[in-house]
């Protein structure tokens, strides 16, 4: 009798050692599929960013050392990407955002032809970046360009997109809102959907016009995810760089003026075999992304508490 | 405001919601629209403050059309069922949505704000957000947003619905209260109609679209225009006695229960009617002409409620009797001049 007690309780025991464990056994390639492709991956940067003298064939170093970040953070080229990168990061953003609460109030109200609009603003989202950036580049075209054609029409004369260093800069921001779109538009669209349309009725019959009703009532109801849209954007605006290859054959500007710290990471390591430059400098853009956001989260917060 | 309804009539694709729809609401009155979900009081509240266009017929506002005006246009404050208080402002900020799009100077703004918050009691909430309002303190907001502007009407969707048992009492007094100090013409629409009763100075009853009847609170109960007002008003429920009219005689439908009512002669013979009773229409008496069985007996406290039976006709009854009645005893009752009724069966019109 006892003993079938004992039994019972170390079946107990063991049955229950084991529901501890299963979860764990579920969620294991998962796992293991993070820990290979992104874990170790990280982990290995922020090593060889501090290994001098790394050699990616023999996996060897002289010594450990700051020396990496000493030749990033002293190499004139990157900090002109370091500055286009911002430049590009501060005009993407607020255009982009700007544009697509706009696009995606408009796509809220019952238009016609939205079946259209919507396939329009959400081809960008489905094709790939460098085809169309090649598609782009024949129409920032000086000559030929649909873009300088349609401009024309408004007695604009032909714009160097591609071969003036001055128009680099704008041509890629153009090129850069078209292709973040519809991912903003769609983020912002569910949160218009999210807010209650009786409080656009409320408005009206306290006599707000459109115009009051969404700087009053729509944007700030919609402040989360216009404050969402504008983390996602900036941190993937800070990783610029498919936009850029296909437009200027590959080189970073006409006069590889346009470098961008992405570029400038594959730049080091694919041209140059600098593995440790490149770690480094993708460590500089990591602290880049982290205190923007959280600067950005930070304001965030303010702005809910008032 | 005088408020004038001529002919409203509200379609949706093939359902009619609201059918030629008339009625006139006087200066200052508190008016209840009552009626079953699913009447069309909602719609008709949503074409007077102009939500909704009138599919045809026409809406005076004293002698103005506004049948074609915008929401905006017809200065009228509507509280929503939910209320719909804009979360993201405070109670303050909400309060002064409706004067900021008349673009009143922001001090007038604020005085006007303040003023109406300590008529509906909310003074000392002013810097919070609905969020961290109760769901009374939040219904008062939403009268103070929807007067503040000084509307000509005023409407009020369900606003108790959403508010517990105890509160719902509470508000609608205070509704009533607000609505005498300002004076302005209010027009209340709810199912409840105990809450009609106890709050209108008139009443509108609706069902499936149709105006029933529009009269003060206490005709609607002691003078039901048809079968379906006599059915809606009252707790219990009026007493509904199927049987034809022989010689100045109801006669249940088996033939067995039979009374002579003098309120009855002049029906032509053969015609089915329902004669309806309210419960507390029935008086103990020994010469009464209604002789019936007593199936179940219910102490309420101070009065007793009996369950009667004439022919195969069960009904409901309080009793006042010192004897006290038993199960299977046989009464005879007689019918008081008040809360008794004859409709015809069919069409629900009113006889008697």
């Amino acid at each position: 009798m006892k003993k079938q007690k004992q039994s019972a309780d170390r079946e107990l025991g063991e049955r229950s050692l084991f529901s501890k464990i299963e979860p764990y056994l579920y969620l294991l390639p998962f796992f293991i599929g993070i820990a290979v492709f992104t874990l170790y991956p990280v982990i290995n940067v922020v090593l060889i960013s501090f290994k001098e003298g790394y050699s990616h064939l023999s996996r060897g170093f002289d010594q450990w050392g700051v020396s990496n970040y000493q030749v990033v953070l002293s190499d004139p080229k990157f900090s002109q990407a370091i500055g286009n990168t911002l430049k590009y990061v501060l005009l993407v953003v607020p255009i982009s955002t700007c544009i697509s609460v706009v696009v995606a109030y408009l796509l809220n109200q019952k238009l016609r032809f939205s079946a259209l609009f919507q396939t329009a603003y959400f081809l960008p989202m489905v094709t790939s970046v460098t085809a169309v950036g090649l598609a782009w580049k024949l129409m920032f075209n000086k000559n030929f360009g649909i873009i300088n054609y349609i401009l024309s029409f408004f007695g604009v004369d032909k714009i160097p997109w591609l071969e003036n260093a001055a128009w680099s800069i704008p041509t890629l921001v153009v090129f850069g809102v078209w292709n973040i779109l519809p991912f903003t538009i769609i983020l912002l669209l569910s949160g218009l959907q999210n807010i209650d349309p009786q409080y656009y009725t409320a408005a009206r019959v306290d006599g707000a016009r459109s115009l009051r009703i969404f700087f009053r009532i729509t944007v700030p109801l919609l402040a989360p995810t216009i404050f969402l849209v504008c983390i996602t954007n900036t941190i993937s605006s800070f990783k610029v760089f498919s936009e850029l290859y296909p437009l200027f054959n590959g080189k970073p500007g006409p006069f590889n003026n346009l470098y961008t710290v992405v570029y400038y990471i594959r730049y080091a390591m694919m041209e140059n075999r600098k593995y440790g430059i490149a770690a480094a400098a993708a460590l500089v853009l990591f602290l880049f992304i982290f205190v923007f956001t959280m600067v950005q989260l930070a304001f965030q917060k303010k702005m809910s508490k008032r | 405001m005088r408020v004038v309804l001529d002919h409203i009539t509200k379609r949706f694709a093939d359902v009619t919601a609201v059918s030629e729809f008339s009625a006139t609401l006087e200066d200052g009155e508190l008016v209840s629209l009552l009626g079953p979900s699913g009447c069309g009081k909602s719609t008709l509240l949503n074409m007077l403050s102009g939500i909704l266009p009138v599919s045809g017929g026409k809406i005076f506002f004293d002698d103005q059309d506004v049948t074609a005006l915008p929401p905006e246009k017809r200065g009228i404050g509507l509280v929503f069922q939910n209320y719909a208080l804009y979360p993201h402002m405070t109670v303050m900020s909400n309060i002064c949505f409706p004067l900021e799009t008349q673009r009143v100077p922001k001090e007038e703004r604020i005085e006007r704000a303040n003023e109406i918050a300590k008529l509906v009691h909310v003074d000392m909430l002013m810097n919070r957000k609905p969020s961290e309002l109760s769901g009374g303190q939040q219904q008062r907001v939403a009268i103070a947003r929807a007067l503040v502007k000084n509307p000509r009407l005023l409407l009020l969707d369900e606003p108790l619905s959403n508010l517990d048992a105890r509160l719902r009492l509470e508000m609608r007094e205070e509704i009533r209260r607000i609505q005498q100090r300002t004076g302005v013409t209010t027009i209340f629409v709810t199912h409840d109609q105990e809450e009609a009763l106890s709050i209108s100075d008139r009443i509108v009853l609706m069902r499936l679209g149709v105006l029933q009847q529009n009269d003060l609170p206490q005709n609607l109960y002691n003078e039901p225009a048809n079968q379906f007002v006599a059915d809606f008003l009252g707790n219990p429920p009026i007493n509904n006695l199927p049987g034809t009219i022989e010689d100045g005689a109801f006669v249940t439908e088996d033939g067995k229960g039979r009374c002579v009512l003098p309120m009855l002669s002049g029906i032509e013979n053969g015609r089915k009617v329902n004669l309806s009773i309210r419960a507390e229409s029935f008086v103990l008496d020994g010469n009464g002409p209604m002789t019936c069985e007593v199936t179940r007996v219910y102490q309420m406290g101070k009065e007793e409620m009996a369950y009667l039976k004439l022919g195969n006709c069960d009904f409901r009854a309080y009793i006042d009797s010192d004897e006290g009645l038993k199960q299977g005893d046989t009464v005879h009752i007689s019918l008081k001049k008040r809360g008794v009724f004859v409709f015809d069966r069919e069409t629900g019109e009113r006889i008697r």
